[in-house]
């Protein structure tokens, strides 16, 4: 990589401003285009038949009275997807996900999909499609699922990553162990020791838009998928490889989001509808409803932890260790191991091990969720830390101070870190006037750290100079929480003009260079360092126009506060040239002026926050209410605060609604029972406080503003910081996730015998 | 000479070596040296891997130098939201 990224402290004029977002207009007023907004001439509409069983074999499919409905266009089955995955298990469990083969492995699993000329047809044709099943047993439950007894999914797993190899397949797909010291040892140390077990249930990202996608397949072979995506670079490499198709041939638009928090960075119903698009020869349209939403795309692991943390009186932790046990659909992943390594970060521990075992169930494939896998893990160690803080008798925060990571420090999941911002975060929760604000009556408060790597990747920009001066951005990270706007703030910051001069873009796939997801908190980390390698590009564009113009030496030009100057006493006398004078004239010194930059975003360094929380706790119903919320994160440099604090918020909303209420149920027949807002409770603003937040900003050296990503950490300590809130509220531990009413009542109940 | 630091799950692939000597000068180069000589990591180093250089994860950065001195471990390549 040419461009060094290395932070070089300066002061800013447009970075750390609030300006309007240039999408907000349109999202108000209804013009903004989302995945379902999309239309082609002709194009037919798509359902999709799914698995009523929770896990059945797939004996027969007859589709000939569907077929032949008037009305009906195609329709598709695994036939219409044949396996072209090579080996690669994970793009085959992307497969079986979209369209199920030889076995149904969840209630809503696709088994069949139909193109019609109308939404009418297609639900008839539906019913007409025969599907024979041989239903099988079923596990939904974590624990149920590591059972000796338990249904085993799929007779090809055998536990890895255990000595000596099993014999027998289980539901048990992988064991990970991270840490180091000896635990038994730090045990024996130990004065007090806490020990206890955590349950956490499935969520859902809510996203409040349903996936949604137009597949247009072209007689030429060509083929076009406007589609809402965190990714749409991703999503035509996972499309093209599972339709035999060439990339270039297949070209991405994505639309708008309305939210995504991971769940956007898999392909469900896209594949589906380019294969009907394919069969029928003409454009589809395929919108999952929310209950498909909910059966069938990718909700967060459910959760079975053990945590044993030992202290000496005086507070040192002297071991610590986890058992996570993760659920992750019906196919392997990792999501137990992220959690087993996230789980001890913010701790410098002597003496500590984890364990992950992740578990196959019959529940839709398991997909990121913010953070993915630490929330949970963040959930049991932060709660065991808390009654660890309140069996030495010593302030839960003190107690954090005094084993918190530093630089130096050997984590958990193994690297020895540089410079981190935990201490900090804790310090300032310390000195926070929330931590020492009076509680009222049935209040309790509670705080929690979280922490998560964060990642950056492969990167791509285009940054235009217009003949007015104003310059257009292309990017191809999709911009999922203000990155427009952060990334205009950025191009301004460059090129010296206004923020309102630049216009960002989200490009497609056929007219800028591969770009990764959004995710991993990259967005505004990734892209702005492309941006300020384009910028810089095309001012170095500039600085050789200007050259011209004066018909001086390249070596005499420099450029400084948005203007090429001439250097020296010889040419002293010239004005300086802006932007717009530059531009102006570019047709005539060499054409369009344009910087372009590629380029890995490495480094991007991990990520801490410690949250503060007051609940009231109604003792007679269990109902529970958010009385204040605080954030504190590093943000490295806050690029649009507002919009950093909106992430701050948000993760924290989300966290919230996780902890108290959310929660996937599922009956005795393995049925997901509640696909639906009306019964899988999200908060609304109405059940939320004011969240406040601090932003810290300690640069990252790896970045040239000092941009961490701020997306995802946010969401890592609520469900602990609220589970310590209502504990100390109610005086007894909760240990399950969401502490909701009934939960709590049946807690207060079983306390009082 | 580097030490390279591998992830429990690594280990069966590299004789149960939990660190393992390289001499290299950047991140290809010492992931080209392992793959030779444990072939068993050749699938898990195409996409499975990132490399921790002093706490900083790099996941595609391949060409970045490895400092005298520092802490060097493959880690898994995560995923995120």
């Amino acid at each position: 990589m040419s461009f060094d990224a290395a932070y070089q402290s300066k002061s800013f004029n447009s970075v750390g401003t609030r300006p309007l977002r240039p999408d907000g207009v349109d999202k108000v007023t209804g013009r903004a285009r989302y995945g379902a907004d999309f239309n082609m001439p002709g194009q037919l509409v798509a359902r999709v038949l799914r698995s009523p069983h929770a896990h059945a074999r797939i004996t027969g499919i007859n589709a000939a009275k569907a077929e032949a409905l008037k009305g009906v266009k195609a329709v598709v089955t695994a036939a219409d997807l044949p396996d072209q995955t090579d080996g690669d298990a994970a793009l085959f469990a992307i497969l079986d996900n979209c369209m199920a083969r030889e076995k149904a492995m969840y209630d809503g699993h696709a088994v069949a999909a139909v193109a019609a000329i109308d939404e009418k047809t297609a639900k008839a044709a539906l019913k007409l499609i025969e599907v024979e099943y041989e239903i099988l047993p079923h596990v939904v439950d974590v624990d149920a699922a590591c059972a000796d007894d338990a249904p085993v999914l799929n007779d090809t797993i055998f536990t890895q990553g255990v000595e000596p190899a099993p014999t027998q397949a289980s539901n048990v797909a992988n064991r990970a162990e991270f840490g180091h010291g000896d635990v038994d040892a730090g045990f024996a140390k130990a004065d007090v020791i806490v020990e206890r077990s955590y349950k956490t249930e499935q969520t859902h990202q809510g996203y409040i838009e349903p996936h949604a996608c137009v597949a247009s397949c072209n007689p030429d072979g060509t083929a076009e998928l406007w589609v809402c995506t965190q990714g749409h670079f991703v999503y035509r490499q996972n499309c093209a490889d599972l339709l035999g198709l060439d990339v270039s041939k297949l070209r991405v638009t994505s639309s708008e989001i309305g939210g995504g928090f991971g769940g956007k960075t898999h392909v469900w119903a896209e594949p589906v509808a380019l294969a009907l698009s394919r069969k029928a020869n003409r454009p589809v349209k395929l919108v999952m409803s929310r209950e498909e939403v909910f059966r069938a795309s990718g909700p967060t692991s459910a959760t079975s932890i053990d945590v044993k943390i030992g202290a000496t009186q005086d507070g040192k932790i002297t071991a610590a260790e986890a058992t996570l046990r993760y659920t992750s659909g019906p196919y392997p992943d990792m999501w137990a191991e992220l959690g087993a390594m996230t789980a001890f970060a913010p701790y410098d521990l002597e003496n500590v091990k984890t364990v992950g075992f992740e578990v196959v169930v019959n529940r839709p494939k398991v997909a990121a969720y913010r953070a993915p896998s630490a929330p949970m893990a963040a959930f049991a160690v932060e709660s065991a830390v808390d009654e660890l803080a309140q069996k030495i008798g010593m302030d839960t925060v003190d107690l954090r101070i005094k084993n918190v990571a530093k630089e130096g420090t050997k984590s958990s999941y193994g690297p020895v870190y540089g410079p981190i911002g935990i201490g900090p975060t804790l310090d300032a929760a310390k000195s926070h006037p929330h931590m020492s604000a009076p509680l009222g009556k049935n209040q309790g408060r509670g705080m929690a750290c979280g922490f998560w790597f964060n990642f950056g990747g492969q990167t791509c920009t285009d940054l235009n100079i217009n003949a007015d001066g104003t310059a257009t951005l292309a990017v191809g990270t999709v911009d999922v929480g203000g990155s427009r706007a952060s990334l205009s703030l950025i191009a301004a910051e460059e090129l010296g003009i206004a923020y309102e001069d630049i216009k960002a873009v989200i490009a497609d796939t056929a007219t800028l260079g591969y770009n990764d997801m959004t995710d991993g908190s990259r967005g505004t980390f990734s892209t702005s360092m492309a941006t300020i390698s384009a910028a810089r590009n095309a001012i170095e564009v500039m600085r050789q126009r200007a050259a011209t113009m004066w018909d001086i030496p390249l070596e005499d030009v420099y450029w400084e506060d948005g203007h090429a100057h001439a250097a020296g006493t010889k040419h002293g006398n010239r004005a300086p040239l802006s932007v717009k004078e530059i531009a102006a004239e570019a047709g005539n010194t060499g054409g369009p002026i344009a910087g372009h930059s590629e380029l890995v975003a490495d480094g991007a360094g991990v990520s801490f926050a410690t949250h503060i929380c007051d609940i009231e706790v109604d003792p007679e119903t269990g109902s529970t209410r958010v009385v204040r919320y605080t954030v504190i994160q590093d943000a490295g440099k806050a690029v649009h605060p507002a919009y950093v604090e909106g992430q701050y918020q948000g993760g924290a909303a989300q966290g919230i609604g996780w902890a108290l209420n959310e929660e996937y149920v599922y009956g005795e027949d393995g049925r997901l029972q509640n696909p639906g807002f009306l019964d899988y409770r999200i908060p609304v603003c109405s059940d939320l406080p004011m969240i406040d937040t601090q932003i810290l900003e300690i640069p990252n050296p790896n970045h040239p503003y000092g941009v961490r990503g701020v997306g995802e950490t946010s969401i890592v300590p609520p469900l602990a910081a609220i589970a310590n809130a209502v504990s100390n509220a109610v005086g007894v531990r909760m240990d399950h996730i969401p502490i909701s009413p009934p939960r709590i009542l049946a807690t207060l109940n079983a306390a009082q015998g | 000479m580097v030490d390279v630091k591998l992830w429990s799950g690594l280990r069966p692939l590299a004789d149960d070596q939990a660190v393992v000597q390289v001499e290299a000068r950047t991140i290809r180069e010492m992931l080209r040296k392992l793959e030779e000589r444990y072939p068993g990591l050749a699938a898990p180093i195409r996409g499975q891997v990132a490399v921790a250089i002093d706490g900083v994860i790099y996941r595609n950065d391949w060409s970045r130098e490895l400092p005298e001195g520092s802490e060097v471990m493959l880690v898994r390549r995560i995923a995120g939201g």
